[in-house]
């Protein structure tokens, strides 16, 4: 499985995406943000972090860079993408994804331990999930209050992509919501950080891993189909 | 300033033009020194870099002296010689495996209580740049925050800005945050301390120092442009306090760009790999006055410098403002002239700025020009490393012995379990020993993935080396009451505060840096307290056997005629040889046995029991142990490798009561303890060099003789239990739910929002 993960300028967790992926048996795939190819890669990771500086709105410049020109083409083909914070923010700036995330409803940075709820196994990224499972991921963002219209809250609802659930809501996220996915289920969006919850020296919890075992399992599936 | 240019031509025909040198902070004798330096007037320019440099802030005017103390300690740690020691922008000390690990703490206080945001955010991001001028890749940073009460108004304007922009910066570098201090003190009251600590790694070889070498080279300035914020802050800001009337100050203050200084730290370590860089110097206070004199007076030829080459933000600035201007976000690097065209790429790579503004000369001037003229003809020598060097009266204060014959041991004590438990809850629940998730849930410590150990343990710990399991430990500490009572002892007692956090982690403390906050040197009673606590320093970190690497000296804290209490920062650093070994702060299991480790005595002066329940400050502080400190420190490294502890608290402020309640909070079990002897000092007693250990009851009888081998007095105190309640037999029982609402909700109170509920 090789893993493309995009560094920006200002991205932060591109380092820990990395690491997370060799820890879960995949291959690592360092994408530069001024390529404008992305080539050999089975999935691809949009990382933490404060691309361009976040000066205008979490991720509203990095959505033009010309690696996400190719990503969002790829997307609509159906590769894998999973955007974690910042990167979640560009998938809404770039329209894979429904809803925009503004500042934290208390208005400070927060970076704790979060309980999530599973919602939705039905994507290639969390399919090694139960539904209603509760696991434990890290959290830390100051802008990540998800936020859409009535209409697609209801829609996401409907339609089963509400992938995770805050229990707790550390943010004021509208329903809760901690993470969205596409209609094809191959995009999925996400604020806390399962790249930090893999490896038990750092973190008590290592449920982050089972995002790479579910798109590995894809992966696998999906070849030999 | 004057529109058309002050020259040396100019300055040389008008001996008798009247110079501001009074406002830009300098003394009469200091300009008379500069005249006779120069033999001559200087041009406005080279005013400008004098007065700045020459700042408390940048010469160290005050503190040389006793500074130098500090390199008569043996330059080597228990794990070999230093690679670098104190006068570099950072001591650099070998762990092994090929390893280096730079660290540093700097104090950003006056700015921070001006613009608490950007004063705060600026602090992290220079002394970030002092480690990466080391030739290191910054991991890691913490912070050492001073306020005033913790329900004064301006405390609500300052605590916010300031965690706000330690978080906001140090977020946005992508550098973990591992802990820190918070504590709240009437002293700090319009004079908050903020203490920034960055550690970098690197490899052996690719340690960098700064100066300019080999004529021809040529001197590249990278990063940020140039603009008017912060002209002056480092004489006007750092080296006076404030006054309530005058103009006000706030333009002075730095603003800060922290994704300027990712691109910067990231580009500046391709630079590194690549072998492009001869010499670097980081901006910090002074800006283009400090780089290029301290540049230049290292190395071994001139410099020439030509100020229309520096790309400016704003193209009014004078050319003293260009000088002194504290922009954020810049380096300076020297550079072989066939290096520049990749020196050019790699920084365009990182769209990061960067102009050739001078070369290295022959001889040993510094030279400047502006619009074609020569501004500045100096020897960077005398501007740098030359300066006024004051030996400041010193006078032990006339109260100091009142203050200790009023000692807390004759305060009235609680006489029944019931009072106890109430001084206890009291105790949780005060500003200095309550939860301070508030601010730690603001900083990003999970990033880099190396966090193996941060807040609320005891040390933070990072992963350095994958392989090995390698790694460092490192806590920041101060005990700002015990120093007033006795700077001596009081700095000894942070100093073991600190080398104790290291320790029980299993790492080995090898090296300390400091931050030493204090009020005006010209107060001779202050110069006391600094010369005793740097004594107190030096003769703890002898016997502890870890050099003071480098660290910072802040002057003149205080508000009106009343100085902070004495304040040395210390921040310890230590090894541990595989961080799978680490040892974590609360209890784990139920039927763990409970320990603790240490003598406890009749110590109460000082304590935080004075303070919370009788408003005390006065008496002797603990005594000091530092053979015992050794052995507690090997006991660990000991314990760790056998794997024989399963948590281990250190006790310090609040004793043996808050080690138990924080153990007991950290994952919500009980404990059942016995307390032999007076129940009262066994609980709030301060003694030095306690530790409150949980083990398998498999472990005890190894426990018992690793305690014996080593010479500690162990005592056992009960066990961790399934319930949630803190009990001592006899005494009282608390239920941790009511001490978790006790402790969580101080800050959140004070800043009038609602405490956390999950």
């Amino acid at each position: 499985m090789r893993v493309g993960v995009v560094t920006f300028p200002g991205s932060l967790d591109d380092v820990d995406a990395t690491r997370a992926v060799r820890l879960c048996g995949g291959q690592p795939v360092a994408l530069w943000h001024a390529s404008d190819t992305v080539s050999d890669v089975d999935a691809v990771i949009l990382p933490g972090g404060f691309s361009y500086g976040d000066y205008l709105r979490g991720g509203a410049i990095a959505r033009f860079s010309p690696v996400m020109t190719e990503i969002i083409r790829l997307a609509g083909l159906g590769l894998p993408v999973l955007g974690i914070c910042n990167g979640f923010q560009v998938l809404c700036e770039a329209h894979l994804l429904p809803g925009v995330l503004t500042r934290n409803a208390q208005r400070t940075f927060i970076c704790r331990d979060q309980t999530l709820k599973v919602c939705s196994t039905d994507t290639v990224w969390t399919n090694d999930f139960s539904r209603d499972e509760e696991i434990e991921i890290v959290v830390k963002h100051g802008e990540g209050n998800y936020t859409a219209d009535a209409d697609t809250i209801a829609r996401l609802n409907d339609e089963d992509r509400v992938v995770f659930r805050y229990v707790g809501n550390p943010n004021g996220s509208a329903d809760d919501i901690a993470g969205v996915t596409n209609r094809r289920g191959n995009v999925v969006g996400l604020m806390p950080h399962p790249e930090h919850n893999v490896d038990p020296l750092t973190s008590d919890s290592t449920d982050g891993r089972r995002f790479f075992v579910s798109v590995e399992r894809f992966l696998s599936v999906a070849m030999t189909a | 300033m004057s529109v058309v240019a002050d020259t040396v031509t100019h300055a040389q025909v008008t001996p008798s033009t009247s110079q501001p040198w009074a406002e830009l902070g300098l003394k009469v004798d200091e300009y008379e020194s500069i005249r006779a330096i120069l033999r001559r007037r200087p041009t406005a320019c080279e005013l400008a870099m004098y007065s700045v440099m020459w700042s408390e802030h940048c010469s160290y005017k005050s503190s040389k002296l006793h500074l130098k103390r500090f390199s008569e300690l043996p330059q080597t740690t228990p794990r070999g010689p230093l690679l670098a020691g104190i006068g570099e922008n950072a001591g650099v000390v070998d762990i092994g495996h090929g390893w280096a690990v730079t660290f540093k703490i700097e104090s950003h206080n006056h700015p921070s209580y001006v613009e608490p945001y950007q004063g705060a955010a600026t602090g992290v991001g220079g002394i970030v740049r002092d480690i990466l001028a080391m030739g290191a890749r910054p991991v890691a940073v913490m912070d050492s925050l001073r306020f005033g009460p913790i329900d004064a108004p301006d405390t609500a304007r300052v605590l916010p800005g300031v965690v706000a922009g330690v978080g906001g910066y140090g977020n946005c570098l992508g550098l973990p945050n591992l802990g820190g201090e918070v504590v709240f003190d009437r002293s700090y009251a319009g004079n908050p301390l903020v203490n920034a600590l960055c550690v970098g790694v690197m490899r052996h070889d690719d340690i960098h120092l700064a100066h300019a070498s080999g004529v021809g080279n040529k001197v590249i300035l990278y990063g940020a442009t140039t603009g008017g914020d912060g002209i002056g802050g480092a004489s006007v800001l750092a080296s006076e306090t404030f006054e309530a009337s005058g103009p006000t100050k706030r333009p002075s203050v730095q603003v800060g760009d922290p994704f300027m200084e990712k691109l910067l730290i990231e580009c500046t370590l391709e630079l590194f790999a690549a072998g492009l860089i001869t010499g670097i110097q980081d901006f910090g206070a002074a800006g283009l006055s400090c780089a290029t004199s301290e540049l230049a007076s290292a190395g071994s030829g001139g410099m020439h410098v030509d100020l229309d080459a520096v790309p400016l933000r704003d193209p009014t600035l004078a050319p003293e403002e260009i000088l002194m201007s504290e922009s954020q976000e810049r380096m300076m690097a020297v550079v072989r002239p066939q290096d520049v065209t990749m020196f050019m790429a790699i920084c365009a790579k990182w769209d990061v700025l960067a102009t050739v503004v001078g070369e290295v000369i022959e001889g040993d001037r510094l030279l400047i020009d502006w619009q074609g003229e020569r501004v500045v003809d100096v020897d960077p020598r005398t501007v740098a490393h030359e300066g006024p060097t004051y030996d400041r009266p010193i006078a032990r204060p006339l109260w100091i012995d009142q203050v200790r014959a009023d000692r807390a041991e004759e305060l009235p004590r609680p006489d029944s379990g019931p009072q106890l438990a109430d001084q206890l809850m009291r105790l949780l629940g005060s500003p200095n020993l309550c939860d301070v998730s508030w601010v730690t849930d603001q900083y990003d410590r999970f990033v880099r993935g190396d966090s193996v150990l941060a807040q609320p343990e005891n040390a933070g710990m990072l992963r350095i080396d994958p392989d090995s399991g390698l790694g460092i430990a490192l806590s920041t500490d101060c005990n700002a009451r015990f120093a007033f009572l006795d700077p001596y002892r009081g700095a000894q007692l942070s100093l073991l505060e600190a080398y104790r956090n290291v320790a029980i982690t299993g790492a080995e403390p090898v090296a300390v840096t400091d931050c030493l906050n204090f009020g005006s040197p010209e107060d001779p009673e202050v110069m006391w307290q600094f010369v005793e606590a740097i004594r107190g320093l030096v003769d703890g970190c002898r016997a502890l056997g870890t050099p003071v690497t480098g660290g910072n000296v802040s002057f003149y804290n205080k508000t009106g005629e009343q100085a902070i209490m004495p304040t040395p920062t210390i921040g310890m650093l230590g090894v541990i040889d595989n961080v799978a070994w680490r040892i974590k702060s609360g209890f784990v299991s139920p039927g763990d046995a409970v320990y603790l480790l240490g003598r406890t005595r009749e110590e109460l002066s000082g304590s935080a029991w004075a303070e919370v329940i009788h408003g005390h400050l006065g008496g002797e502080p603990p005594a000091v142990d530092l053979e015992q400190h050794r052995r507690l420190a090997s006991f660990f490294v000991a314990a760790a490798r056998q794997r024989l502890v399963v948590s281990a608290h250190d006790l310090s402020d609040g004793g043996l009561a808050i080690a138990l309640a924080e153990s007991c909070l950290r994952h919500g079990l009980g404990v059942e303890i016995a307390l032999p002897g007076d129940a009262f000092l066994n609980l709030f007693s301060e003694t030095s060099g306690r530790v409150l250990v949980s083990v398998k009851p498999s472990n005890e009888f190894e426990l018992i003789k690793l305690a014996n081998e080593h010479d500690l007095k162990l005592s056992r105190l009960g066990q961790v239990s399934q319930s949630e309640q803190l009990t001592v037999e006899g005494q009282f029982s608390l239920r941790l739910p009511a001490l978790r609402r006790n402790w969580q909700s101080p800050i959140p109170t004070a800043l009038g929002l609602t405490p956390p509920t999950a």
